[in-house]
């Protein structure tokens, strides 16, 4: 017998009988504003939120909000004059200088500040960590007001990989004391579009 | 209605005050009171050791008590809550209908007996110790641990006292270290849990810490006493009996 | 001081010598569970989404052969190579094959209780592999020769000096430096040299989907992605229990797990691996070690059903004062102390007395394991399986018999006011342990019987 055939085995004989999943498992949130709510919650998580009316107010933000900075790569064409970089490498390694990363969000979660990201939004799956800052562009169109909505919308296997990012890396391991940028992006930017 | 008065082996032996301030409460509430003589312990220091297998003597013997009453009443959470989750015997019938019909004092008063008012006056700040199994266990106030709205029975009644003024503790509902056995057998972390209940009512400036539980009071009592406080403890049942 | 080849108890004495730092400790894990119960507090069906978690669950254990037969399945699809581990040998053999295969001998891991139940690392050291915890919390304890003490927060026990101390040490940070950011980062430029150098990275898994053969993982350092992404293999290690039916079920658990670990609302990456990218080998063990008997167990199978928040050591006043490593286990806390019996029950007959059953940890559980109730039935257990001591089952029977018999327990009344009256020299002495920190009660003169026969009955 193979531990694969052991351990089932094993489960089969010993789990109880057949207990139903509940019917009731998604909830409603009520936000009086839920763009409002998201921004209060970003900044909660460490990030910062931007509400702007188009791309070039993007650029003149970024422009003023990281004078001078190198190693700039986005996917966003609209934002292409402000990267002298790319993030389509083949080797992910490749990526381990970058500065800033300005890439799209696909759909954004009110309660807690998430944004979900897949493939099609991260050429390279390290992206958003290994940069050493981040920006990315949402619609608020794509605000939902949480978790049980996102997985409504979203398709986790539509890619290979995808990840909710709430606010920038972090960590409290000493002494509960809160360190913004831990191993991955030191800060968050989100620009909000209409 | 007739009540079985469930007196704790502690309490019988050390503190028979609060055991009478409990009989004069209930009759002054209008019951009639019982207290079987040959009754001795609910059996959880074994219990909870992990020898539930050595309470079965202590069972048959309170089912022996208190078979027939109405009501049985103890002013002790601890104990209450063990009779109702533990209590099997050899009559399996008389244990269940006894389990059923098993109250812990300030409960009793609040679900049963509707008190809304009592002829009480204590003029001290006062902290109240939610002991455990009381609040978490029998359910007589809402604990922080869960998001539904608040209620407590204790502080229903205390607030029909005359001049009592409860203070809001910092960590409202932490345990106090007592746990029975483990009072020993962790001595180092029961003592350390002691100190720290303490030192919350202390710093609230309280007169006297009251509760339902006369095991976490005794175990709050020895630390003040060792520490030469003035603060002493007094089990709810004397407070609500309390004239000036 | 090794507290982990000792007793919970005698572990937590040590620990409680030094009480301002017993205070720390507390005051620090309090803070967290503060915390969380303002983020709880947000969120107004809070104890309708604990029912739903613990439903998903309950439905996972009773259907947990299909689940993992149909997660396995899925995951082979997506190119996923799944194996079994029926414990942790096993378990280390594979991780140590995988890692053989590709010629290397270092991986850059990030945190994973499982293979500390394991004991992985020191496994894979003695076959000359290099593990490097990447967690920041994991990365203190490992250069500090420590198991975590903590499964969220693993260096909890110690002070930002502490740390300071080691990274100076180890990473040559200024001596005598103890702010938080400075260690970090010194942190953060030692790690990212090890992100981009390892061929070999290894992760958790806190939630395994049956529907889609995916697994995801939540960190808020980005340590596991960094890990993962740049390796040429990903190696993920998860217990049986991990599975859950469906992605949607993860909204109920994502909702959960970060609020009532940290009380942040969600952590800063849930990341959802499905397949390898390009060129990428990704290997998923499963682990029973023990498991499959405790899902036996009728009484304790719900334990199965933890996902690993840390919520219930956070409350606990007795680990908040005891501190992880007096556990001498892998998983600490009122949680540990169910799970640690299943896997030997006499070197951890110790854990479900290190409790007063006070019944916080059930209570903010976010999947609502009866955890109290589960202390005091491993109770039973272990003393009806002897692995009480004889003094103990010996002097329980004694008591059993003096309290069952009104005889007795009248005479013994009796005789021990007396002589606590008259001889409290008896009772106060250093053999006592109530007297080492506290008086004795006041032993009145007349039992309450007493005064009742006198007063009331005519």
């Amino acid at each position: 017998m193979t531990s694969r055939e052991q351990i089932l085995a094993n489960v089969k004989a010993n789990q109880p009988a057949l207990h139903p999943l509940p019917e009731q498992f998604r909830f409603t949130s009520v936000f009086p504003d839920i763009v409002q709510q998201f921004m209060d919650i970003l900044a909660f998580v460490g990030g910062k939120a931007e509400r702007v009316s188009d791309y070039e107010a993007i650029k003149k933000h970024i422009q003023e909000y990281y004078p001078g900075m190198t190693n700039v790569a986005t996917t966003i064409p609209e934002l292409a004059s402000l990267a002298d970089t790319t993030l389509a490498v083949t080797d992910p390694h490749d990526l381990a200088s970058l500065n800033l990363a300005i890439i799209e969000g696909q759909l954004a979660v009110a309660e807690n500040g998430a944004i979900w990201l897949d493939e099609r939004q991260l050429p390279q799956r390290v992206t958003p960590m290994i940069t050493q800052y981040l920006a990315i562009v949402i619609r608020e169109s794509t605000l939902v007001p949480n978790m049980h909505d996102a997985y409504q919308r979203i398709t986790v296997n539509t890619t290979g990989f995808g990840t909710f990012l709430s606010g920038p890396s972090k960590t409290a391991d000493i002494e509960q004391s809160l360190v913004i940028g831990a191993h991955g992006a030191r800060s968050l930017i989100v620009y909000m579009l209409p | 209605m007739k009540v079985g008065l469930f007196i704790p082996c502690y309490i019988d032996q050390f503190y028979p005050h609060v055991a009478i301030a409990t009989l004069k409460l209930l009759e002054s509430v209008g019951c009639e009171v019982d207290y079987p003589l040959q009754q001795t312990c609910c059996g959880q220091p074994m219990a909870n050791s992990g020898f539930e297998n050595l309470a079965g003597g202590c069972n048959e013997n309170f089912v022996r008590n208190f078979s027939g009453y109405d009501y049985i009443v103890s002013p002790s959470g601890s104990c209450t809550l063990h009779i109702k989750d533990h209590l099997h015997a050899t009559n399996e019938s008389e244990a269940t209908t006894i389990r059923s019909r098993m109250y812990e004092l300030t409960e009793f008063l609040t679900d049963v007996v509707n008190v809304s008012s009592l002829n009480a006056t204590f003029p001290y700040r006062v902290g109240l110790h939610q002991s455990c199994h009381g609040q978490r266990g029998l359910g007589l106030a809402q604990m922080t641990e869960r998001m539904l709205p608040p209620f407590s029975k204790p502080v229903q009644l205390l607030n029909l006292v005359d001049g009592l003024e409860l203070v809001q503790l910092d960590r409202r509902d932490e345990c106090c270290g007592f746990g029975g056995t483990f009072c020993v057998t962790e001595e180092a972390v029961s003592a350390k849990m002691g100190k720290d209940r303490v030192a919350d009512h202390l710093r609230h400036g309280v007169n006297y810490i009251t509760g339902v539980d006369v095991s976490c009071l005794m175990h709050m009592e020895g630390i003040l006493k060792r520490s030469n406080s003035n603060v002493q403890i007094k089990h709810i049942a004397e407070i609500l009996t309390a004239t000036v | 001081m090794n507290q982990l080849n000792l007793d919970h108890a005698t572990a937590s004495a040590v620990f409680n010598k030094n009480e301002p730092r017993v205070d720390w400790h507390d005051e620090t894990l309090w803070f967290v569970r503060a915390k969380r119960d303002r983020a709880a507090a947000l969120i107004p069906e809070w104890e309708d989404l604990r029912e739903a978690a613990s439903q998903i669950k309950n439905h996972v254990l009773s259907n947990m052969h299909d689940l993992l037969v149909q997660f396995e399945e899925n995951a082979r699809k997506n190119g996923i190579h799944v194996h079994w581990a029926a414990n942790a040998d096993e378990h280390n053999d594979i991780v140590l094959g995988i890692i053989q295969k590709t010629g290397a001998n270092r991986m850059v891991k990030s945190k994973s209780m499982l293979t500390e139940e394991c004991h992985m690392n020191n496994f894979l050291t003695s076959h000359g592999i290099e593990v490097i915890d990447s967690d920041l919390g994991e990365r203190i304890v490992q250069m500090r020769k420590e198991p975590p003490s903590h499964i969220v927060l693993p260096a909890i026990h110690l002070t930002r000096a502490d740390v300071g101390e080691t990274f100076h040490e180890h990473l040559g940070t200024e001596k005598g430096a103890t702010d938080p950011q400075y260690l970090t980062e010194a942190a953060r430029q030692h790690l990212r040299d090890t992100f981009l150098t390892r061929k070999v990275a290894l992760t958790g898994v806190n939630f395994a989907i049956a529907e889609t053969g995916g697994f995801v993982v939540c960190t808020n350092e980005g340590n596991a992605d960094m890990g993962a992404h740049l390796a040429d293999v990903h190696i993920a290690a998860m217990g049986f229990e991990k599975i859950i039916p469906r992605a949607e079920h993860l909204g109920v658990f994502l909702r959960l797990l970060a609020r009532s670990a940290t009380g942040q609302p969600i952590t800063a990456f849930s990341s959802h691996f499905h397949k390898p990218r390009p060129g990428q080998e990704m290997h998923l063990i499963i682990v029973d070690n023990g498991r499959s008997r405790q899902l036996g167990r009728t009484e304790f199978r719900n334990s199965l059903k933890c996902i690993r928040c840390a919520a219930c050591m956070n409350t606990c006043p007795v680990y908040r004062r005891s501190g992880g490593h007096s556990y001498h286990s892998a998983v600490a806390g009122p949680i540990g102390s169910i799970l640690a019996p299943n896997l030997d029950m006499k070197l951890n007959a110790d854990l479900p007395f290190a409790s007063t059953l006070c019944g916080s940890c059930s209570n903010v559980c976010p999947v609502k394991i009866d955890i109290h109730d589960q202390l005091y039935k491993w109770r039973q257990v272990l003393m009806r399986e002897g692995y009480g001591t004889t003094g103990k089952g010996a002097a329980m029977k004694a008591m059993a018999t003096v309290l069952e018999s009104p005889r007795l327990y009248r005479m013994a009344g009796k005789i021990g006011r007396g002589v606590l009256r008259f001889s409290p020299a008896v009772a106060e002495n250093r053999f006592n342990p109530w007297f080492n920190q506290r008086e004795m009660p006041a032993p009145p003169s007349e039992s309450f019987r007493d005064w009742y026969v006198k007063n009331k009955k005519s």
